[in-house]
């Protein structure tokens, strides 16, 4: 049986960046509802559904209920916030399985109206882990930052170029109508922000947002039949990494695996790759992928992001046009949604124009969920425009 | 031979780890070791993270080490440092640096094991710089 392909058919990032008179079910009726007029299609159409840990209720069983959707596939492995990717890669396999035409993917949440602060642990005793570093007061920041430190002492990589992540991010931003933050800053804006836990500075930092966004995948027949730019699911891969006391190592990531196997499966190399939206729930996750996928080598991260080589239009290769986590949305403390959204949009052409790029046909969207340095997961697509 | 520290959480136990905190009570930091592949791990497990095996001793460190890797929390209530410790054993902990101005701090500098109590008076390791 040939595989009859996957194709992106629906995407919607919504607008909200607080949304006190929301609901977190309602805003995954929002963005299903959203990718579905996108796509072209009717709620009936759903035979597949993928959610994540933001997913109110025990797995996707609520959300099915909630939504009414008849569905004969399902999925809600969480790997942090890069969920949506993987999810991506998995309704594509179910598709190509045969167990399902068209999949639902869903994000979304509420944090910033509830006050929810980001890597808050689960205070449960039966977490393998909880009783080794809830005693230490585990800020999210401060286990990025052990990585960040790490770098910097093993490859000389400065806080100056860890700012111009976050330079470029507000430059594409500025173009964003919906960012929560579209003014520009500079290098020396993000060093003089308060240090959150040193050396990762305020602006090192991602935003807190609510919202969400959802994406639709379908079998390649229906994707055709939709009459949309036909965005072809390429390649993809996923891993976990982790710590265990000896062979410590805190500079790389998931993502050489993630990202191997999705060069793989797509059969092509980095420099195929014409847009890439990577997470940057900090600077420092950014400057780890880089490397780790393979955009430049070990250590060269610092001067692969310096002097906006990220930006659109001027830099080596354009990163989070849509402003990313650090400028434009986070929701529900989860970035994989919109990395996949805006890959997707550039992929159509249908970025904001003064970010979109130029004939781009090969895409990567990949995320880095959990936490850095003690557990995490990557997921990596390729998407193709065809 | 504890200092008290109201700030810091209590650790969570379970029957698995109980022995870790008795030791803890004792003065003692332990880590996995195994004798069917020759790993070591921590945090301690009653099976080999490596190879799955039940061959696994519970050893005391002794307490001396390195800091691997380290971030000052300086918005902290109050302000603390995280860290990676690599014990001389070859084995890296998730833990806090105590008793020190953070801006004195490097990777690579020695630092010796020390307990403080959390709120529930259980002893928890953390490490200073070495004297
Ligand atoms: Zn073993």
């Amino acid at each position: 049986m040939a595989n009859p392909g996957a194709y992106i058919a629906g995407i919607f990032e919504h607008p909200t960046r607080l949304a006190t008179d929301k609901s977190v079910a309602q805003l995954h009726a929002e963005v299903a509802a959203g990718a579905l007029a996108d796509a072209g299609l009717g709620k009936n159409d759903i035979d597949g559904y993928f959610c994540a840990g933001d997913a109110p209720g025990i797995g996707p069983l609520s959300m099915v209920e909630y939504l009414g959707l008849r569905v004969r596939h399902a999925d809600s492995t969480d790997i942090g916030g890069s969920s949506p990717i993987a999810h991506v890669a998995y309704a594509a396999q179910a598709i190509a399985a045969g167990k399902c035409n068209v999949a639902l993917i869903t994000t979304a949440g509420r944090p910033r109206a509830a006050a929810e602060a980001p890597g808050t642990l689960t205070e449960n005793p039966d977490y393998p882990e909880n009783g080794f570093e809830l005693p230490y007061r585990p800020l999210l920041a401060a286990g990025y930052a052990l990585c960040a430190r790490r770098h910097m002492h093993e490859f000389g990589t400065t806080s100056e170029q860890l700012a111009w992540i976050k330079v470029a991010a507000s430059r594409h931003a500025q173009h964003n109508p919906n960012a929560m933050l579209r003014k520009l800053v500079t290098v020396e804006d993000v060093l003089a922000s308060p240090m959150v836990a040193d050396p990762l500075h305020r602006l090192d930092c991602c935003i807190m947002s609510d919202g969400g966004g959802a994406i639709i995948v379908t079998r390649g027949e229906v994707g055709k039949s939709l009459g949309r730019p036909l965005v072809r699911v390429r390649g993809s891969g996923e891993s976990i990494k982790y710590q265990l006391g000896s062979h410590i190592d805190l500079t790389t990531t998931a993502g050489v695996k993630s990202g191997q196997m999705a060069y793989e499966e797509a059969g092509v190399t980095p420099a195929d790759i014409k847009y890439l939206s990577t997470y940057d729930s900090f600077t420092i996750t950014v400057l780890l992928a880089l490397e780790d996928l393979g955009f430049c080598a070990k250590g060269e991260g610092g001067r692969f992001v310096e002097d906006g080589k990220l930006v659109s239009g001027v830099g080596r290769l354009p990163v989070n046009t849509d402003g990313g986590g650090l400028c434009n949305n986070h929701p529900a403390h989860r970035g994989g949604m919109t990395k996949v959204i805006e890959a997707t949009r550039q992929l159509r052409g249908e970025a904001h124009p003064a970010v979109q790029v130029k004939n781009c046909d090969l895409a990567m969207a990949h995320g880095t969920g959990g936490m850095l340095d003690r557990r995490h997961g990557c997921a990596t697509v390729i998407l193709e425009r065809e | 031979m504890s200092s008290q520290n109201p700030s810091r959480p209590s650790p969570m136990q379970t029957v698995e780890t109980k022995p870790f905190w008795e030791a803890s009570a004792r003065g003692e930091l332990l880590y996995g070791s195994c004798s069917a592949c020759g790993e070591k791990h921590y945090y301690p497990r009653a099976r080999c993270p490596y190879c799955l095996s039940d061959q696994v001793t519970w050893l005391a460190a002794s307490g001396r080490g390195t800091i691997y890797s380290y971030s000052a929390v300086p918005r902290g209530n109050p302000p603390y440092v995280s860290a990676y410790v690599m014990l001389e054993e070859g084995v890296a902990v998730f833990t806090n640096i105590v008793e020190c101005d953070p801006g004195d701090l490097s990777i690579g500098l020695a630092v010796e094991l020390v307990f403080e109590k959390s709120r529930d008076g259980q002893p928890v390791a953390v490490f200073r710089p070495a004297s």
